[in-house]
């Protein structure tokens, strides 16, 4: 299987403190990749820093090598990047001032598309492919986004990223603020758009790392600690630290 | 203590809180109330067609009225808010988004200061700038005064209102790969507007009762004019001559210029909210 996000020796700082020393991955495209680890372990920062996001925050700067596709995204404009690399964040953050039909097509519209036929369609198709369409089709542009339930907001995010048409989708503990009924759906969601493309999902849910994953690496203090088949992960750990955090001896 | 005390005190609170508050709103909304009702019967009784369609009468004729001073009015607001919108909310959104540094810290500071300069000092400085340059008063020069005053009102509040949006708005819109002039321009700002909004008609409603930086630049006068080029009557400084004046008729004019002007001044708030509360209600909810 070809390798979607290749990761180099990737190094990520807060002001002067290094929260990543040095990641090196292969995402296998087509599948999902989960993130575990303990609160502040990196797993948050590392996804960061495959779109670029990481370096919104002020002082904050990465190192290294991070290949999408082949593209160095360190050597390629920021929005490029994110374009590829669509992102969907831990609390669904819709657009407050705008309708169902405007967030799915802010991506597009505001990065110059303005033909309605391609709009329109870019908003039915990425609605159908985060499970949404059914629900929303008849109040698009009647309501707002924020006017939805918190697991239908989560989906709306998806709808929105998928709009765009992204290589590689970065979820960071996309269900941790939903009730279960939403989280299968996002969890079934995930199985649909691995058809489509390659997912990174930081998760800290063990179990929901195991359901939908099928390679999970897991991290500690800034390390990648281990990185292997979800099962081999979850069943026969190479590495002790790894067996201690699942089998819940800390974090 | 008995848990029946407890309750009883837990309820003789509540109620006592929410009196006081009550109280503490019906004494803002009654001097607002009070306000408005002293000039309706002060005012009410010299409001007529004349009042509002003819130029002031020349002194010892009875009639006349503040047709004049009205469009002056508008005219340099109109003209003082074309200018001092633009910068402020640029300013504001320089301050919010780009301005953590110390060269934020300085202008956040230079803002707050001219928000306290007394609007005579403004006026001076406008004589200075436009009319002592030109060599001749002007609607001009009196709009750049109102607007001088206008621009730090609406460069904080939209500085704040634009600080009250959640980063993670931000967020969403740099993870679509959206460039930042653009996430402000049609994400941040869209989502601020409200806030933003009610900060310029406070703006507005300030500007639009000044008097004094308008006596060394519009300066006024008795007839009609369209010229920002040329002195031009507003109903505040009008308000200002004929209520320092010794004649009954004029008195009762300044009465019916201040309540023509109060007026204003909610009849233009009310409409802008209007049109936006449809505006938005279109799109969301």
């Amino acid at each position: 299987m070809p390798t979607a996000v290749e990761v180099r020796d990737l190094k990520a700082w807060f002001g002067k403190t290094e929260a990543l020393h040095g990641i090196n991955i292969a995402v296998e495209s087509n599948h999902a990749t989960a993130v575990i680890g303990p609160s502040g372990c990196g797993k948050s920062t590392f996804v960061r820093c495959l779109n670029r996001m990481h370096e919104t925050i002020p002082e904050a700067r990465a190192e290294g090598q991070v290949k999408v596709g082949g593209m160095d995204i360190y050597d390629a404009p920021a929005v490029d990047v994110r374009r590829k690399v669509g992102m969907v964040f831990q609390k669904p953050n819709p657009f407050p001032s705008m309708s169902i039909y405007d967030n799915v097509a802010a991506g597009l519209k505001l990065n110059g598309t303005s033909n309605r036929k391609t709009l329109d369609e870019a908003v039915e198709r990425s609605l159908r492919q985060a499970a949404l369409w059914e629900e929303v089709k008849d109040v698009l542009k009647k309501k707002s986004g924020a006017s939805l339930s918190g697991g239908q907001q989560q989906r709306l995010c998806i709808a929105r990223a998928l709009a765009v048409d992204p290589e590689v989708m970065l979820m960071d503990e996309p269900a941790s603020a939903l009730d279960p009924i939403s989280t299968a759906k996002i969890e079934d969601l995930i199985f649909e758009l691995k058809q489509k493309l390659t997912i990174v999902i930081v998760t800290h849910n063990m179990q929901q790392a195991s359901r939908v994953a099928e390679y999970t690496g897991f991290f500690l203090m800034g390390h990648l600690v281990e990185f292997d088949r979800t099962e081999k992960i979850f069943t026969n750990p190479s590495d002790k630290r790894t067996e201690d955090y699942i089998t819940g001896r800390f974090g | 203590m008995s848990s029946k005390y407890l309750q009883f005190r837990r309820r003789v609170t509540d109620y006592f809180a929410t009196f006081v508050a009550a109280l503490l709103s019906a004494v803002v909304v009654g001097t607002l109330l009070a306000i408005f009702a002293y000039l309706i019967v002060k005012g009410a009784g010299s409001v007529n067609w004349a009042f509002l369609t003819h130029t002031p009468k020349p002194v010892g004729e009875i009639g006349g009225g503040m047709a004049n001073a009205i469009v002056g009015s508008t005219l340099i607001l109109g003209m003082g808010s074309l200018m001092g919108i633009p910068f402020g909310i640029g300013a504001g959104i320089y301050l919010a988004e780009y301005g953590r540094n110390r060269f934020g810290a300085v202008i956040r500071f230079t803002a707050d200061v001219l928000n306290g300069v007394p609007s005579i000092v403004i006026g001076l400085v406008a004589y200075g700038l436009v009319v002592f340059t030109e060599g001749h008063f002007s609607a001009f020069a009196g709009a750049v005064a109102l607007a001088i005053m206008m621009i730090p009102m609406v460069a904080r509040t939209t500085e704040q209102m634009l600080l009250l949006v959640p980063q993670a708005v931000r967020e969403a819109a740099f993870g679509l790969g959206i460039p930042q002039w653009r996430t402000t321009i049609s994400i941040t700002l869209a989502t601020a507007r409200a806030g933003i909004l009610t900060g310029i008609m406070l703006a507005f409603a300030r500007i639009a009762g000044e008097t004094a930086p308008l006596m060394f630049t519009a300066l006024g006068n008795q007839f009609w004019s369209f010229s920002a080029n040329q002195p031009i009557a507003a109903v505040p400084l009008q308000i200002y001559t004929y209520a320092l004046s010794p004649y009954d008729d004029w008195h009762r004019q300044a009465w019916a210029g201040a309540l023509v002007l109060v007026a204003l001044i909610v009849g233009t708030i009310s409409l802008v909210r209007f049109i936006f509360a449809r505006s938005t209600l279109r799109e969301a909810r």
